[in-house]
């Protein structure tokens, strides 16, 4: 019982980490359109750009700092690279940012070297939250899936109560007509862009404690960031939520299993089978694979995610 | 008495090389009803566009010509500012917000009012009571409302950018013409007891004519006919032309 609700708390934990970088990419692929491929560059950026500063003003201006430095990141990307390639289709940008993201990727490497950077939690918020049997939960990790709730509350209100909020999501269902109405459709479209870059960024500036802050966290979340928000419905982001503490618990789960696939055929009564290479692989080995094959099956069955109204 | 709008000899082209329009005048008085005929692809939708700043969406530019707004030359002037001096367009096609509610379509305009009335955010009585049925579903996702219904929707929208002078594409097609006379109604009364000069392109010539006051014939991209609305009825020629009948009606005349 113990281990299941770890298993569980850890699982949501991870899903809520998934969700901060998922969060920022439904406002940029999900509503914009935008491919961004490297939003989870944005992310990486955010944990050096938070190490950085943070040595010097201290863990929460570390916070602000990453976030608004990868917001402006985010805005110059927009207006001198992608919106240089927009008018060419999806194809121009997707190449831009798979560029952008090899690009950053060195420059991290470059400046600080492939290895992970002592970014740590500051001792005062280094403690145990509460303990279940006897594995201890730290006061961090809670202090990540918060960060996760306030986010999605901040951005869900933003979206559905302001004002800016009502011109975001005209904009994104048609761009010419919010124009022919006296918006500066551009200039909404890079504040949505540096808006979704500087959620990347303040992800990766609490996550890089927590996890190591290296050049290859890109590479960690890069893809499983569009299975989420693919899964969750193109620009819904109650959907994202969803998928990605789906997508959590899920792998947590799986991850835990110390069954092979072997018990699973002789459960199955097929123990005859001779398959030794697949009779030793354990499930635990498969979790990566797990948010992919969700997002098969969804792509299969419903093609718009969870929550997508998109026709 | 400055015009609310005045083309002069206005060109437009497509990717640089599809010619749309090509020398086309024409005038909107201050509190005029003027309406734009032609068939298909003659080059009355670019016309709107090229009035309203859209033309960069679409890969077009004015190549020759004028456009002024009340005495002022708007040339370059990118969309979103002309609406916010007055300029408002109701699309072909109504283009509403089909997953917000009715009222929030609505709200989005208020924007074009920055700068010259305080802007409200709530409470669109005056709107409401041009179109009832409007006031009955303001909660609704316009998306759910009928064709007629959102066209209503598109004209209330504009409306509440305050315009001084309101373009409206297609403004009958492809609803039932009941409700297309219903629209024109309703045009018309704006017309009056707001004073304001509107713009409208058609395809329905009798149904246009019988409310606007001026008419303009466009053909390939150039005006072939202009006059006030009951000398154009009084030429049947114009039906036959306009709908593709060819010349030889014309030319027995």
């Amino acid at each position: 019982m113990d281990a299941f609700l770890v298993a569980l708390l850890n699982g949501l934990v991870y899903g809520l980490l998934v969700f901060m970088v998922s969060a920022g990419l439904t406002l940029v692929f999900g509503m914009m359109g935008v491919l961004n491929f490297a939003h989870a560059s944005f992310y990486m950026l955010g944990a050096y750009a938070a190490f950085l500063s943070g040595r010097y003003i201290g863990f929460w201006g570390g916070l602000i700092v990453a976030t608004l430095a990868v917001g402006l990141v985010g805005l110059f990307s927009e207006r001198l690279l992608l919106r240089k390639v927009r008018s060419f289709g999806h194809t121009q940008e997707l190449l831009l940012t798979y560029g952008l993201f090899f690009v950053l990727e060195e420059l991290v490497k470059l400046l600080f070297g492939p290895t992970p950077v002592a970014y740590r939690v500051p001792d005062e918020l280094r403690f145990t939250a509460f303990t279940i049997g006897n594995s201890q939960f730290p006061f961090f990790r809670l202090l990540m899936g918060a960060t996760a709730l306030l986010m999605f509350f901040g951005t869900y209100a933003a979206l559905r109560f302001t004002r800016i909020g009502l011109i975001v999501r005209a904009a994104v269902e048609r761009p010419q007509m919010v124009s022919a109405l006296g918006h500066n459709v551009p200039i909404v479209f890079s504040g949505l862009f540096a808006v979704g870059s500087a959620l990347a960024g303040l992800a990766g500036a609490v996550a890089g404690m927590y996890y190591p802050t290296s050049p290859a966290m890109a590479h960690e979340l890069g893809s499983i960031v569009f299975v989420v928000v693919v899964i969750g419905g193109l620009g819904s982001l109650n959907g994202a939520l969803a998928a990605s503490l789906l997508i959590g618990v899920m792998t947590s789960f799986a991850v835990g299993v110390e069954s092979t696939f072997g018990d699973l055929f002789r459960a199955l009564g097929l123990g005859g089978l001779a398959l030794p290479g697949l009779e030793a692989v354990q499930f635990s080995s498969i979790a990566g694979v797990l948010p992919y094959a969700l997002m098969l099956l969804v792509l299969l069955w419903r093609p718009a995610g969870f929550a997508g109204n998109r026709a | 008495m400055t015009a609310a709008l005045e083309i002069a000899g206005l060109s437009v082209a497509y990717g640089g090389a599809v010619q749309a329009l090509s020398g086309a005048t024409l005038t909107v008085p201050e509190d005029g009803f003027v309406v734009l005929l032609g068939a298909n692809g003659a080059g009355k939708s670019t016309m709107l566009k090229a009035i309203s700043g859209l033309l960069p969406f679409e890969n077009g530019a004015v190549t020759a010509g004028s456009v002024r707004f009340f005495g002022e030359d708007i040339a370059g002037i990118p969309s979103h500012r002309l609406a916010r001096k007055g300029m408002l367009h109701v699309r072909e096609g109504r283009c509403v917000f089909p997953n917000m509610s009715v009222e929030d379509n609505l709200s989005t305009a208020t924007f074009a009012l920055d700068g010259r009335t305080p802007r409200k955010t709530r409470g669109f009585d005056d709107i409401y009571a041009y179109f009832p049925q409007l006031a009955a579903r303001r909660g609704t996702a316009a998306g759910y409302l009928s064709g007629g219904e959102q066209q209503m929707l598109a004209i209330g929208r504009a409306l509440v950018g305050d315009p001084r002078l309101l373009l409206v594409d297609e403004a009958s097609l492809g609803l039932a013409p009941l409700i297309a006379r219903e629209i024109f109604d309703i045009l018309g009364r704006i017309n009056q007891d707001r004073r304001l000069a509107i713009l409208v392109v058609e395809q329905n010539v009798a149904l246009a004519l019988r409310h606007a006051a001026y008419g303009y014939i466009l053909e390939n991209g150039v005006i072939s006919l202009e006059g006030k609305a009951e000398t154009l009825m009084d030429r049947e020629a114009i039906s036959s032309r306009y709908l593709g009948g060819g010349h030889a009606a014309v030319a027995a005349h």
